[in-house]
């Protein structure tokens, strides 16, 4: 009779080892071999992507300019606390570090750190730091003689939060927002809000390219889905041909055909739908960018769909056909569910795509068609590369919220990419 | 017998013809009449045109020339939503996004019939075959024959009066197949209902048909009920294609009388019934099913022509023996005998007379 009571027994092999363990040790050589195979890919991408990538998340909140070049300073602030009123003690340690960046050379770099959050302040600290050797005490009326702005709070809250390395200056500067005498927060003021109105022009504009792309998308997938396969094929092969056009090529197409002296604008003027004084403009702004990037995205939502629709068997609407549906009822409750994971995949892919655009929107968009990666690359041409660190990094989180959005409502399991 | 005449049939394709490419035909000039109540089996090969013809029915394709008629209007301009025929596909076509129940209560909600009689109509038709637990389940998890039941009560949920079936059994295993068969035999029976039923497994066909189409080549090769088809089937193709066969090519000797006798090209004669062959001379095929060759002399029909044979091979399978004889120069003639008390099992290398009933060898045309 078998005890029903006692605990299940350790399955053993036949000389006595636990199974587990001798199942383990029959796959560590196996399970080696493999880790191998994939290291150098494993290396390549750490050293080319996770690397850089943490890399430039340490940027956007480490900025050493002021705090490794203004030593007596970084003590002043570290002995005492916040208050409105500035004491004689800590001009002069601002005088003992102005005279150290001007033998060092370094007064440009400490006040390029405040002029992130006090703008205009790299020429105060040069000019400063040139005729510091000269004062003479008490050294806070003699500096706020040089130039009044040294004795503005704002600058010595800027200058208290620049005196340790970490910040998140940049962060609040990307967000709009900025610390007032107190050294609260609060919003900027409304003509110099713009980053927030980028980003969400940015969102917008990738909303609308996205929109655009399915449904120009929609009716080619299907298209390419229901034909035979030698002629989905041959037009498959139009629909990834601008996949194997140089970028620059296929946008100055665009230039020529929509700009004002354009083909689209002389047909219009040829057909007297306009007249010559009225050629639209659709290029060099947001028109512009909207056409021009729904035309090279259009791809990434095309294959996800082809994909999807190639497997979905037209048993499905024949049997909602026979049920006694009509075709607008069968597209609307039987073909447009089955494809969601397809539109689903491909507006991700497109939107993701669109949010970090630059090379068009630099090219087709003039002055209000840029994006905010174009923003993001003017800080990284200025060396600004704190404020660029931010941007990205503030985009970069909105990407992965909307890929954690888009697992939460679909299922990433379900992405259907090609 | 269920009334077959053109004027009072439910269903008829008078002179229908189809062509995909302009160039063959798939179907060529089809005339068939159903009547209501019926369960009709389209029957042939693939490629024979049966399936192109239930979805002519169906309304998915378009009759390339003549009419098709349904209770005596011509639905060949009708679109599918608006014929009322229920159809089962034959991988189901069951919605992958919805529920059982959403699947049923589709072609009702279509209909813009109520919740309330949506819902007895689809728990009527989930008690009829007995799958109204599943009625939040995903067709995923469903089994490939609760698939099926749900496909089979789907079709017939909004009381269709024909339900068109495409191999619906096609992709379950042989016991299911077999257990299916009836269940849809039974449903038939008890709802009245026509229907058509294509499929490209003879037994099936046989099983449970009120009449066979057998087609082939674009045409109904015999049109006929299961026992009529097996045992007196009109030519060659019919022959062969629905059970086993015995085939003897010769030449006719004699004829006269609904009788004939063949000289076989190797020289031995035998009887036979004429069926297509009308003359002296001509050639033919005759064709004897394995089951009614008889070889114990005492059993042999009087006055019948027996032929030499000699045993090939022996194969016991259980209920029935099945033998392997040379005779008249192939070694392809089979024979089967019931596993009865006291049946003799014939050894390789035995000599052997066979013969049988005129009647049971056919006559046909040579292929």
């Amino acid at each position: 009779m078998v005890d029903l009571t006692s605990a299940p027994e350790i399955l053993r092999t036949a000389d006595g080892r636990p199974l587990k363990s001798a199942l383990a040790q029959a796959q560590r050589k196996a399970k080696w071999r493999a880790f191998f195979l994939v290291l150098p890919l494993l290396a390549f991408v750490v050293l080319t992507f996770i690397v850089p990538i943490l890399k430039m998340l340490e940027r956007s909140i480490n900025h050493d300019g002021f705090s490794s070049n203004a030593p007596s300073m970084v003590a002043w602030f570290q002995d005492h606390p916040a208050s409105a009123d500035i004491p004689e003690d800590a001009y002069a340690a601002l005088v003992a570090d102005l005279v150290q960046m001007q033998k060092d050379k370094t007064a440009g770099a400490a006040g390029t750190r405040i002029n992130y959050t006090v703008p205009g302040t790299i020429s105060v600290f040069k000019a400063a730091a040139r005729s510091a050797d000269t004062l003479v005490p008490p050294y806070k009326e003699a500096l706020i003689a040089s130039n009044k702005m040294w004795g503005d709070p704002l600058l010595w809250v800027a200058m208290r939060n620049a005196s340790s390395e970490w910040t998140s200056d940049f962060y609040m500067v990307s967000s709009d927002l900025k610390r007032n005498a107190d050294g609260g927060v609060e919003r900027v003021e409304d003509n110099q809000r713009i980053y927030l109105y980028l980003f969400i022009k940015t969102f917008v504009l990738s909303l609308v390219i996205t929109v655009s792309c399915l449904l120009l998308a929609f009716p080619i997938a299907h298209w390419l889905a229901v034909l035979p396969m030698a002629k989905s094929n041959l037009l498959m092969i139009l629909v990834l041909l601008p996949f194997w056009t140089s970028l620059l090529v296929r946008t100055s197409s665009w230039i020529a055909i929509l700009q004002e002296q354009g083909i689209i604008n002389d047909l219009m003027v040829w057909l007297g739908v306009i007249g010559d004084d009225g050629r639209v403009r659709m290029i060099y702004n947001q028109t512009g960018t909207i056409i021009v990037m729904t035309h090279i995205l259009l791809p990434f939502m095309v294959l996800p769909l082809y994909s999807v629709m190639r497997v979905i068997p037209p048993s499905y609407a024949r049997a909602a056909r026979s049920l006694g549906a009509t075709s607008w009822t069968t597209f609307r409750r039987i073909y447009l569910p089955q494809t969601l994971p397809g539109i689903a995949a491909g507006s991700l892919l497109v939107f993701i795509l669109a949010v970090g655009y630059y090379i068009t929107p630099a090219l087709v968009g003039g002055a209000d068609g840029q994006l905010i990666s174009n923003l993001i690359q003017f800080h990284m041409s200025k060396a600004n590369w704190s404020m660029a660190a931010a941007l990205a990094a503030i985009l970069l989180a909105a990407v992965l919220i909307l890929y954690w959005l888009y697992d939460r409502l679909i299922g990433i399991d379900r992405l259907k990419l090609g | 017998m269920v009334s077959t005449s053109p004027n009072d049939a439910f269903v008829a394709f008078e002179h229908v013809q189809k062509s995909y490419d302009g160039v063959s035909l798939v179907v060529k000039d089809l005339n068939l009449s159903i009547g209501k109540g019926e369960f009709l089996t389209m029957l042939g090969p693939s490629g024979s045109g049966k399936t192109t013809c239930l979805m002519m029915l169906a309304g998915f394709e378009t009759a390339t020339h003549g009419r098709i008629m349904l209770d005596g209007t011509n639905i060949n301009e009708v679109p599918p939503h608006k014929r009322g025929i229920g159809m089962v596909f034959q991988n189901y076509a069951l919605f992958p996004h919805m529920t059982v129940g959403e699947n049923l209560s589709f072609p009702l909600e279509v209909r813009g019939i109520g919740k309330s009689e949506r819902e007895a109509k689809v728990k009527r038709a989930l008690d009829m075959v007995q799958m109204y637990s599943f009625i939040n389940r995903r067709p995923a998890q469903l089994s490939g024959g609760q698939q099926q039941r749900i496909a089979l009560a789907r079709a017939l949920v909004f009381d269709p009066s024909l339900v068109l079936m495409d191999e619906p059994l096609g992709a379950l295993d042989k016991q299911l197949r077999e257990h299916m068969q009836f269940e849809i035999k039974h449903l038939h029976e008890s709802l009245g209902i026509t229907v058509v039923y294509v499929t490209h497994d003879q037994g099936e066909a046989l099983t449970m048909s009120d009449r066979v189409a057998v087609f082939n080549d674009g045409r109904i090769q015999q049109l006929a009920s299961p026992s009529d088809l097996y045992e007196r089937p009109d030519n060659s193709f019919v022959a062969q294609f629905i059970g086993e066969n015995n085939k003897l090519p010769g030449v006719i000797e004699s004829i006269g009388d609904g009788k004939c006798t063949v000289r076989l090209t190797t020289g031995e004669v035998i009887d036979a019934t004429p069926v297509n062959v009308s003359e002296k001379g001509a050639k033919t095929l005759v064709s004897i099913r394995p089951e009614r060759v008889e070889y114990k002399p005492e059993m042999m029909p009087a006055g019948a022509h027996t032929i030499d044979a000699e045993v090939m091979e022996f194969i016991y399978m259980g209920d029935l023996f099945r033998t392997r004889l040379r005779v008249a120069g192939s070694d392809e003639f089979v024979i089967k005998s019931r596993n009865t008390l006291g049946q003799r099992m014939l050894s390789p290398g035995e000599k052997i007379k066979i013969g049988w009933a005129p009647q049971d060898a056919r006559a046909l045309d040579p292929m």
